[in-house]
Protein backbone atom coordinates (compact mmCIF):
# COMPACT_ATOMS: atom_id res chain seq x y z
CA UNK A 1 0.00 0.00 0.00
CA UNK A 2 1.33 3.48 -0.74
CA UNK A 3 1.83 5.26 2.59
CA UNK A 4 3.47 8.44 3.83
CA UNK A 5 6.30 8.36 6.38
CA UNK A 6 7.16 11.48 8.40
CA UNK A 7 10.89 11.54 9.10
CA UNK A 8 12.08 13.12 12.38
CA UNK A 9 14.98 15.60 12.40
CA UNK A 10 17.64 13.16 13.68
CA UNK A 11 17.05 10.84 10.70
CA UNK A 12 16.90 13.43 7.92
CA UNK A 13 20.62 13.19 7.22
CA UNK A 14 19.89 9.68 5.96
CA UNK A 15 16.90 10.75 3.85
CA UNK A 16 18.83 13.61 2.22
CA UNK A 17 16.74 16.12 4.21
CA UNK A 18 13.43 14.69 3.01
CA UNK A 19 10.82 15.30 5.74
CA UNK A 20 8.15 13.15 4.14
CA UNK A 21 8.81 9.95 2.22
CA UNK A 22 6.30 7.97 0.11
CA UNK A 23 6.72 4.21 0.24
CA UNK A 24 4.75 1.06 -0.43
CA UNK A 25 4.42 -1.60 2.26
CA UNK A 26 1.82 -3.93 3.77
CA UNK A 27 2.90 -3.64 7.43
CA UNK A 28 4.92 -1.33 9.69
CA UNK A 29 7.73 -3.89 9.71
CA UNK A 30 7.58 -3.96 5.92
CA UNK A 31 7.77 -0.17 5.86
CA UNK A 32 10.94 -0.23 7.97
CA UNK A 33 12.48 -2.78 5.59
CA UNK A 34 11.51 -0.64 2.60
CA UNK A 35 13.04 2.45 4.23
CA UNK A 36 16.24 0.47 4.84
CA UNK A 37 16.50 -0.59 1.21
CA UNK A 38 16.06 3.00 0.10
CA UNK A 39 18.11 4.70 2.86
CA UNK A 40 20.71 2.18 4.08
CA UNK A 41 21.47 2.53 7.80
CA UNK A 42 18.03 3.71 8.85
CA UNK A 43 16.95 0.32 10.24
CA UNK A 44 19.65 0.14 12.93
CA UNK A 45 18.56 3.55 14.12
CA UNK A 46 14.97 2.43 14.59
CA UNK A 47 15.37 -1.13 15.81
CA UNK A 48 17.65 -2.88 18.30
CA UNK A 49 19.75 -6.02 17.86
CA UNK A 50 16.71 -8.24 18.45
CA UNK A 51 14.76 -6.49 15.71
CA UNK A 52 12.28 -4.73 18.01
CA UNK A 53 11.59 -1.02 17.77
CA UNK A 54 14.07 0.77 20.07
CA UNK A 55 12.61 1.70 23.44
CA UNK A 56 13.09 5.43 22.90
CA UNK A 57 11.48 5.46 19.47
CA UNK A 58 7.72 5.85 19.15
CA UNK A 59 6.03 4.85 15.91
CA UNK A 60 2.49 5.96 15.14
CA UNK A 61 0.12 4.92 12.37
CA UNK A 62 -2.45 7.65 11.81
CA UNK A 63 -1.57 9.08 15.22
CA UNK A 64 -2.07 5.80 17.11
CA UNK A 65 0.97 4.32 18.89
CA UNK A 66 1.76 0.95 17.26
CA UNK A 67 2.14 -0.54 20.76
CA UNK A 68 -1.65 -0.13 21.03
CA UNK A 69 -2.01 -1.77 17.61
CA UNK A 70 -0.06 -4.85 16.45
CA UNK A 71 3.45 -3.37 16.72
CA UNK A 72 5.45 -4.14 13.57
CA UNK A 73 2.67 -6.47 12.37
CA UNK A 74 0.27 -3.51 12.15
CA UNK A 75 -1.31 -3.57 8.70
CA UNK A 76 -1.06 -0.51 6.48
CA UNK A 77 -3.76 0.82 4.19
CA UNK A 78 -3.74 3.12 1.22
CA UNK A 79 -3.01 6.69 2.35
CA UNK A 80 -1.94 5.81 5.92
CA UNK A 81 0.53 8.10 7.62
CA UNK A 82 3.41 6.80 9.73
CA UNK A 83 5.10 9.15 12.21
CA UNK A 84 8.42 8.30 13.83
CA UNK A 85 8.95 10.39 16.94
CA UNK A 86 11.60 10.38 19.69
CA UNK A 87 9.97 9.10 22.91
CA UNK A 88 11.91 11.30 25.25
CA UNK A 89 9.88 14.36 25.93
CA UNK A 90 7.54 15.64 28.53
CA UNK A 91 6.85 15.08 32.17
CA UNK B 1 29.75 28.27 22.54
CA UNK B 2 32.48 27.67 25.11
CA UNK B 3 33.21 24.03 25.67
CA UNK B 4 33.21 24.08 29.47
CA UNK B 5 30.15 26.10 30.31
CA UNK B 6 30.08 26.68 34.05
CA UNK B 7 30.38 23.33 35.77
CA UNK B 8 28.89 21.47 32.79
CA UNK B 9 31.08 19.47 30.43
CA UNK B 10 28.72 18.07 27.79
CA UNK B 11 25.43 16.40 27.05
CA UNK B 12 25.70 12.61 26.98
CA UNK B 13 23.35 9.88 25.73
CA UNK B 14 22.19 7.68 28.59
CA UNK B 15 21.89 4.71 26.23
CA UNK B 16 25.06 4.70 24.11
CA UNK B 17 27.28 7.33 25.77
CA UNK B 18 27.80 9.50 22.68
CA UNK B 19 28.56 13.10 23.69
CA UNK B 20 27.04 16.31 22.32
CA UNK B 21 27.66 20.05 22.80
CA UNK B 22 25.60 21.95 25.39
CA UNK B 23 22.86 23.17 23.04
CA UNK B 24 19.07 22.86 23.10
CA UNK B 25 18.98 19.17 22.26
CA UNK B 26 17.45 16.26 24.14
CA UNK B 27 17.79 13.25 21.86
CA UNK B 28 20.76 11.19 20.72
CA UNK B 29 21.08 11.33 16.94
CA UNK B 30 21.95 7.67 16.84
CA UNK B 31 19.49 5.74 19.00
CA UNK B 32 17.04 8.44 20.17
CA UNK B 33 18.19 7.90 23.76
CA UNK B 34 17.81 10.77 26.25
CA UNK B 35 20.68 13.21 26.73
CA UNK B 36 21.87 14.09 30.21
CA UNK B 37 24.16 16.85 31.49
CA UNK B 38 27.68 15.76 32.50
CA UNK B 39 29.37 17.81 35.25
CA UNK B 40 32.97 18.42 36.14
CA UNK B 41 32.62 16.93 39.62
CA UNK B 42 36.22 17.66 40.56
CA UNK B 43 35.59 21.37 40.12
CA UNK B 44 32.16 21.20 41.76
CA UNK B 45 33.71 19.65 44.85
CA UNK B 46 36.09 22.56 45.29
CA UNK B 47 33.31 25.06 46.00
CA UNK B 48 30.17 23.08 46.90
CA UNK B 49 30.72 22.45 50.61
CA UNK B 50 28.23 22.35 53.49
CA UNK B 51 29.60 25.63 54.85
CA UNK B 52 29.40 27.37 51.48
CA UNK B 53 25.84 26.18 50.90
CA UNK B 54 24.67 27.29 54.34
CA UNK B 55 26.10 30.77 53.80
CA UNK B 56 24.08 31.26 50.60
CA UNK B 57 20.56 32.73 50.22
CA UNK B 58 17.68 30.37 50.96
CA UNK B 59 16.70 29.23 47.48
CA UNK B 60 17.31 26.16 45.33
CA UNK B 61 20.23 28.01 43.76
CA UNK B 62 22.34 27.39 46.88
CA UNK B 63 23.19 24.13 45.05
CA UNK B 64 24.10 26.07 41.93
CA UNK B 65 27.20 24.04 40.99
CA UNK B 66 25.01 20.99 40.33
CA UNK B 67 22.35 22.87 38.38
CA UNK B 68 23.00 23.22 34.63
CA UNK B 69 23.51 26.89 33.87
CA UNK B 70 26.74 28.36 32.54
CA UNK B 71 26.67 31.69 34.34
CA UNK B 72 24.60 33.06 37.20
CA UNK B 73 20.92 32.07 37.10
CA UNK B 74 18.58 34.80 35.85
CA UNK B 75 15.12 33.26 36.27
CA UNK B 76 13.48 32.02 39.47
CA UNK B 77 16.02 33.27 41.98
CA UNK B 78 13.53 32.83 44.86
CA UNK B 79 12.45 29.28 44.01
CA UNK B 80 12.87 26.38 46.43
CA UNK B 81 13.90 25.95 50.06
CA UNK B 82 10.37 24.86 50.87
CA UNK B 83 9.63 23.53 54.37
CA UNK B 84 10.43 19.97 55.47
CA UNK B 85 7.75 19.27 58.09
CA UNK B 86 8.01 16.60 60.78
CA UNK B 87 4.58 15.05 60.40
CA UNK B 88 3.95 13.36 63.77
CA UNK B 89 0.16 13.30 63.55
CA UNK B 90 0.20 11.77 60.07
CA UNK B 91 2.93 9.36 61.20
CA UNK B 92 0.60 8.00 63.89
CA UNK B 93 -2.24 7.60 61.41
CA UNK B 94 -0.03 5.77 58.91
CA UNK B 95 1.67 3.69 61.61
CA UNK B 96 5.28 4.71 61.15
CA UNK B 97 7.87 5.91 63.66
CA UNK B 98 9.15 8.98 61.81
CA UNK B 99 7.56 10.83 58.91
CA UNK B 100 8.49 14.01 57.06
CA UNK B 101 6.66 16.04 54.43
CA UNK B 102 8.71 17.92 51.85
CA UNK B 103 6.13 20.61 51.21
CA UNK B 104 6.40 21.92 47.65
CA UNK B 105 2.74 23.03 47.77
CA UNK B 106 4.24 26.35 48.86
CA UNK B 107 6.95 26.61 46.24
CA UNK B 108 7.41 30.06 44.70
CA UNK B 109 5.82 31.45 42.56
CA UNK B 110 3.24 28.88 41.35
CA UNK B 111 2.83 26.42 44.23
CA UNK B 112 4.34 23.28 42.74
CA UNK B 113 7.73 21.61 42.34
CA UNK B 114 7.66 22.61 38.67
CA UNK B 115 9.02 26.05 39.64
CA UNK B 116 12.32 24.25 40.26
CA UNK B 117 12.66 22.79 36.77
CA UNK B 118 11.34 25.90 35.05
CA UNK B 119 13.79 28.28 36.73
CA UNK B 120 16.63 26.11 35.44
CA UNK B 121 15.15 25.66 31.95
CA UNK B 122 14.41 29.36 31.45
CA UNK B 123 17.75 30.51 32.86
CA UNK B 124 19.47 28.16 30.42
CA UNK B 125 17.13 29.16 27.55
CA UNK B 126 18.13 32.80 28.02
CA UNK B 127 21.80 31.82 27.98
CA UNK B 128 21.24 30.03 24.68
CA UNK B 129 19.56 33.13 23.22
CA UNK B 130 15.91 32.06 23.11
CA UNK B 131 13.16 34.67 23.42
CA UNK B 132 10.18 32.30 23.18
CA UNK B 133 9.58 29.41 25.56
CA UNK B 134 7.00 26.62 25.48
CA UNK B 135 5.97 23.38 27.16
CA UNK B 136 3.73 20.33 26.99
CA UNK B 137 2.01 20.16 30.33
CA UNK B 138 -0.55 18.43 32.54
CA UNK B 139 -1.09 21.81 34.24
CA UNK B 140 1.50 22.60 36.90
CA UNK B 141 4.29 23.04 34.38
CA UNK B 142 2.07 25.30 32.25
CA UNK B 143 1.42 27.51 35.31
CA UNK B 144 5.09 27.75 36.11
CA UNK B 145 6.27 28.41 32.54
CA UNK B 146 3.59 31.09 32.12
CA UNK B 147 4.47 32.87 35.38
CA UNK B 148 8.26 32.65 35.16
CA UNK B 149 8.27 33.61 31.47
CA UNK B 150 6.16 36.68 32.27
CA UNK B 151 8.57 37.75 35.00
CA UNK B 152 11.56 37.14 32.72
CA UNK B 153 10.04 38.99 29.75
CA UNK B 154 9.89 35.88 27.56
CA UNK B 155 7.04 34.94 25.24
CA UNK B 156 5.28 31.72 26.27
CA UNK B 157 3.22 29.07 24.50
CA UNK B 158 1.79 26.36 26.71
CA UNK B 159 0.15 23.21 25.39
CA UNK B 160 -2.24 21.27 27.65
CA UNK B 161 -4.93 18.61 27.33
CA UNK B 162 -8.16 20.54 26.72
CA UNK B 163 -9.97 18.85 29.64
CA UNK B 164 -7.68 20.12 32.43
CA UNK B 165 -8.99 21.51 35.71
CA UNK B 166 -10.36 25.04 35.24
CA UNK B 167 -8.09 26.46 37.93
CA UNK B 168 -4.99 25.17 36.16
CA UNK B 169 -6.12 26.71 32.88
CA UNK B 170 -6.80 30.10 34.49
CA UNK B 171 -3.50 29.90 36.34
CA UNK B 172 -1.73 29.89 32.98
CA UNK B 173 -3.92 32.41 31.14
CA UNK B 174 -3.60 35.11 33.78
CA UNK B 175 0.09 35.64 33.02
CA UNK B 176 -0.57 36.38 29.37
CA UNK B 177 0.73 33.11 27.98
CA UNK B 178 -0.79 31.68 24.81
CA UNK B 179 -2.62 28.58 26.08
CA UNK B 180 -3.40 25.89 23.54
CA UNK B 181 -5.79 23.15 24.63
CA UNK B 182 -5.33 19.95 22.67
CA UNK B 183 -8.27 17.60 22.26
CA UNK B 184 -6.50 14.50 23.55
CA UNK B 185 -4.41 12.98 26.33
CA UNK B 186 -1.12 14.41 27.55
CA UNK B 187 0.74 11.85 25.45
CA UNK B 188 -0.86 13.30 22.35
CA UNK B 189 -0.02 16.83 23.49
CA UNK B 190 3.53 15.64 23.96
CA UNK B 191 3.76 14.10 20.50
CA UNK B 192 2.50 17.30 18.89
CA UNK B 193 5.02 19.35 20.89
CA UNK B 194 7.87 17.11 19.74
CA UNK B 195 6.81 17.86 16.17
CA UNK B 196 6.45 21.61 16.81
CA UNK B 197 9.82 21.71 18.58
CA UNK B 198 11.44 20.28 15.45
CA UNK B 199 10.01 23.09 13.35
CA UNK B 200 10.02 26.29 15.46
CA UNK B 201 13.05 27.92 17.11
CA UNK B 202 11.54 27.84 20.61
CA UNK B 203 12.88 26.59 23.90
CA UNK B 204 10.44 23.81 24.80
CA UNK B 205 11.33 23.31 28.45
CA UNK B 206 10.47 19.61 28.51
CA UNK B 207 11.36 18.76 24.93
CA UNK B 208 14.57 20.29 23.53
CA UNK B 209 15.53 21.83 26.92
CA UNK B 210 14.75 18.64 28.81
CA UNK B 211 18.32 17.71 29.83
CA UNK B 212 18.65 21.05 31.69
CA UNK B 213 15.04 21.23 32.87
CA UNK B 214 14.99 17.78 34.46
CA UNK B 215 18.10 18.52 36.55
CA UNK B 216 16.15 21.21 38.41
CA UNK B 217 14.27 18.45 40.26
CA UNK B 218 17.48 17.46 42.03
CA UNK B 219 17.19 20.58 44.16
CA UNK B 220 14.24 18.99 45.98
CA UNK B 221 16.48 16.10 47.02
CA UNK B 222 19.44 18.31 47.97
CA UNK B 223 17.14 20.35 50.20
CA UNK B 224 15.80 17.23 51.93
CA UNK B 225 19.37 16.12 52.65
CA UNK B 226 20.33 19.51 54.09
CA UNK B 227 17.11 19.89 56.09
CA UNK B 228 17.59 16.47 57.69
CA UNK B 229 21.00 17.63 58.94
CA UNK B 230 23.02 16.32 55.98
CA UNK B 231 21.75 12.78 55.79
CA UNK B 232 19.85 10.72 53.23
CA UNK B 233 16.41 9.53 54.41
CA UNK B 234 16.08 5.75 54.50
CA UNK B 235 12.78 5.92 52.56
CA UNK B 236 11.50 8.54 50.12
CA UNK B 237 8.09 8.28 48.46
CA UNK B 238 7.72 10.16 45.17
CA UNK B 239 4.77 10.41 42.83
CA UNK B 240 5.43 9.40 39.23
CA UNK B 241 4.09 10.89 36.01
CA UNK B 242 7.00 10.63 33.55
CA UNK B 243 9.11 9.21 36.40
CA UNK B 244 11.63 12.03 36.02
CA UNK B 245 11.31 13.44 39.56
CA UNK B 246 11.95 10.02 41.11
CA UNK B 247 15.10 9.48 39.07
CA UNK B 248 16.38 12.97 39.92
CA UNK B 249 15.73 12.58 43.67
CA UNK B 250 17.88 9.45 43.46
CA UNK B 251 20.53 11.32 41.48
CA UNK B 252 20.59 14.13 44.06
CA UNK B 253 21.22 11.61 46.85
CA UNK B 254 24.01 10.01 44.82
CA UNK B 255 25.60 13.38 44.14
CA UNK B 256 25.27 14.46 47.79
CA UNK B 257 27.25 11.34 48.77
CA UNK B 258 29.75 11.81 45.95
CA UNK B 259 30.40 15.47 46.87
CA UNK B 260 30.86 14.57 50.54
CA UNK B 261 27.75 16.46 51.67
CA UNK B 262 26.12 13.38 53.20
CA UNK B 263 27.57 10.10 54.46
CA UNK B 264 27.10 6.95 52.39
CA UNK B 265 23.90 5.24 53.50
CA UNK B 266 21.43 2.67 52.25
CA UNK B 267 18.18 4.26 51.11
CA UNK B 268 15.10 3.25 49.20
CA UNK B 269 13.16 5.36 46.72
CA UNK B 270 9.51 4.33 46.28
CA UNK B 271 7.18 5.36 43.45
CA UNK B 272 3.49 6.31 43.61
CA UNK B 273 0.93 6.32 40.81
CA UNK B 274 -2.82 6.52 40.36
CA UNK B 275 -4.42 3.18 39.49
CA UNK B 276 -6.07 4.89 36.49
CA UNK B 277 -2.62 5.60 35.04
CA UNK B 278 -0.13 3.15 36.46
CA UNK B 279 2.22 1.88 33.74
CA UNK B 280 5.29 2.17 36.00
CA UNK B 281 3.83 0.76 39.22
CA UNK B 282 2.19 -2.11 37.32
CA UNK B 283 5.57 -3.03 35.79
CA UNK B 284 7.38 -2.69 39.14
CA UNK B 285 4.89 -4.93 40.91
CA UNK B 286 5.24 -7.54 38.16
CA UNK B 287 9.02 -7.42 38.44
CA UNK B 288 9.48 -6.13 34.89
CA UNK B 289 12.13 -3.67 33.73
CA UNK B 290 9.92 -2.30 30.95
CA UNK B 291 6.39 -0.94 30.97
CA UNK B 292 3.37 -1.10 28.71
CA UNK B 293 1.91 2.29 27.75
CA UNK B 294 -1.66 2.96 28.93
CA UNK B 295 -4.50 5.38 28.20
CA UNK B 296 -4.99 7.38 31.41
CA UNK B 297 -8.27 7.65 33.32
CA UNK B 298 -7.77 9.21 36.75
CA UNK B 299 -8.60 12.34 38.76
CA UNK B 300 -4.84 12.77 39.25
CA UNK B 301 -4.51 14.60 35.95
CA UNK B 302 -1.08 15.99 36.77
CA UNK B 303 0.17 12.37 36.81
CA UNK B 304 -1.79 11.23 33.74
CA UNK B 305 1.09 10.30 31.45
CA UNK B 306 0.46 6.95 29.79
CA UNK B 307 3.83 6.78 28.02
CA UNK B 308 6.26 7.88 30.74
CA UNK B 309 9.53 9.12 29.24
CA UNK B 310 11.59 8.11 32.27
CA UNK B 311 9.63 4.96 33.05
CA UNK B 312 12.58 2.65 32.29
CA UNK B 313 14.91 4.65 34.50
CA UNK B 314 12.39 4.97 37.34
CA UNK B 315 12.06 1.16 37.34
CA UNK B 316 15.85 0.87 37.40
CA UNK B 317 16.16 3.23 40.39
CA UNK B 318 13.55 1.32 42.36
CA UNK B 319 15.28 -1.95 41.56
CA UNK B 320 18.71 -0.63 42.55
CA UNK B 321 17.54 0.98 45.80
CA UNK B 322 15.20 -1.88 46.71
CA UNK B 323 12.28 0.55 46.48
CA UNK B 324 8.71 -0.40 45.69
CA UNK B 325 5.86 1.07 43.68
CA UNK B 326 2.13 0.98 44.23
CA UNK B 327 -0.98 2.78 43.03
CA UNK B 328 -4.25 4.04 44.49
CA UNK B 329 -7.81 4.54 43.26
CA UNK B 330 -9.56 7.89 42.89
CA UNK B 331 -11.31 7.39 46.25
CA UNK B 332 -8.03 6.56 47.95
CA UNK B 333 -6.51 9.70 46.39
CA UNK B 334 -9.25 11.88 47.91
CA UNK B 335 -8.78 10.12 51.27
CA UNK B 336 -5.04 10.81 51.04
CA UNK B 337 -5.68 14.51 50.41
CA UNK B 338 -8.04 14.69 53.42
CA UNK B 339 -5.70 12.76 55.68
CA UNK B 340 -2.79 15.11 54.94
CA UNK B 341 -5.01 18.18 55.36
CA UNK B 342 -6.59 17.02 58.63
CA UNK B 343 -3.36 15.77 60.19
CA UNK B 344 -0.86 18.38 59.05
CA UNK B 345 -2.80 21.38 57.75
CA UNK B 346 -1.38 20.92 54.27
CA UNK B 347 -3.75 20.98 51.29
CA UNK B 348 -2.16 19.04 48.43
CA UNK B 349 -3.41 18.51 44.90
CA UNK B 350 -4.37 15.06 43.66
CA UNK B 351 -0.74 14.00 43.16
CA UNK B 352 -0.18 14.56 46.90
CA UNK B 353 -3.17 12.34 47.63
CA UNK B 354 -1.51 9.67 45.49
CA UNK B 355 1.75 9.93 47.44
CA UNK B 356 0.03 9.77 50.84
CA UNK B 357 -2.24 6.92 49.73
CA UNK B 358 0.64 4.86 48.39
CA UNK B 359 2.79 5.56 51.47
CA UNK B 360 -0.07 4.24 53.58
CA UNK B 361 -0.17 1.02 51.54
CA UNK B 362 3.60 0.55 51.59
CA UNK B 363 3.72 1.00 55.38
CA UNK B 364 0.76 -1.33 55.90
CA UNK B 365 2.40 -4.03 53.77
CA UNK B 366 5.75 -3.64 55.52
CA UNK B 367 7.52 -2.49 52.34
CA UNK B 368 8.36 0.56 54.45
CA UNK B 369 9.03 -0.83 57.96
CA UNK B 370 6.92 0.68 60.76
CA UNK B 371 10.01 1.34 62.89
CA UNK B 372 11.73 3.24 60.08
CA UNK B 373 11.60 6.82 58.76
CA UNK B 374 10.21 8.19 55.50
CA UNK B 375 9.99 11.44 53.55
CA UNK B 376 6.95 12.08 51.36
CA UNK B 377 7.49 14.46 48.44
CA UNK B 378 4.32 16.56 48.14
CA UNK B 379 4.53 18.33 44.82
CA UNK B 380 1.59 20.70 44.26
CA UNK B 381 -1.12 22.75 45.98
CA UNK B 382 -4.73 21.62 46.45
CA UNK B 383 -6.21 24.92 45.31
CA UNK B 384 -5.18 23.87 41.80
CA UNK B 385 -7.42 20.80 41.74
CA UNK B 386 -10.53 21.89 43.63
CA UNK B 387 -12.72 20.04 41.10
CA UNK B 388 -11.33 16.73 42.35
CA UNK B 389 -12.45 17.21 45.95
CA UNK B 390 -15.58 19.29 45.41
CA UNK B 391 -18.48 17.41 47.00
CA UNK B 392 -16.10 15.19 49.00
CA UNK B 393 -14.69 17.64 51.54
CA UNK B 394 -17.67 17.98 53.85
CA UNK B 395 -20.40 20.62 53.81
CA UNK B 396 -21.24 24.02 55.23
CA UNK B 397 -23.78 24.22 58.07
CA UNK B 398 -26.01 27.12 57.11
CA UNK B 399 -28.04 29.01 59.72
CA UNK B 400 -29.68 32.39 60.26
CA UNK B 401 -27.67 34.96 62.26
CA UNK B 402 -29.30 33.76 65.46
CA UNK B 403 -27.66 32.46 68.62
CA UNK B 404 -30.60 30.15 69.18
CA UNK B 405 -30.16 28.50 65.79
CA UNK B 406 -26.45 28.13 66.41
CA UNK B 407 -27.00 26.46 69.75
CA UNK B 408 -29.62 24.10 68.42
CA UNK B 409 -27.19 23.17 65.62
CA UNK B 410 -24.43 22.46 68.16
CA UNK B 411 -26.86 20.50 70.27
CA UNK B 412 -28.00 18.41 67.30
CA UNK B 413 -24.45 17.70 66.22
CA UNK B 414 -23.40 16.72 69.74
CA UNK B 415 -26.27 14.28 69.97
CA UNK B 416 -25.68 12.78 66.52
CA UNK B 417 -22.36 13.96 65.11
CA UNK B 418 -22.75 14.92 61.46
CA UNK B 419 -21.09 12.57 59.09
CA UNK B 420 -18.54 14.26 56.90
Amino acid sequence: MPVKVLIPTPLRKLTHDEEVVQITAATVGGAIAELQSRYPGIKERLTDEAGGVRRFVNVYVNEEDIRFLQNQETALHDGDEISIIPAIAGG
Amino acid sequence: MEKHAGFMKALKCRECGREYPLTANHVCDFDFGPLEVVYDYDRVKQTLTRAAIQARPKSMWRFRELLPVAGNPTVGLEVGCTPLIKADRLARRLGIRELWIKNDTVNYPTLSFKDRVVSVALSRAKELGFTTVACASTGNLANSVAANAAAAGLKAYVFIPADLEQSKVLNSLIYGATVIGIKGHYDEVNRLCAEIAGKYPWAFVNVNMRPYYAEGSKSMGFEIVEQLGWRIPSNTVVCMASGSLLTKIHKSYQEAIKMGLAPQAAYRVHGAQATGCSPISTAQKAGLDFFKPVKPNTIAKSLAIGTPADGFYALKVMKETNGRADDVTDDEIRQGIKLLAECEGIFAETAGGVTVGVAKKLIASGAIPADDAAVLCITGHGLKTLDAVAGHAGYTREIKPSLREFESLLDAETRSPARV
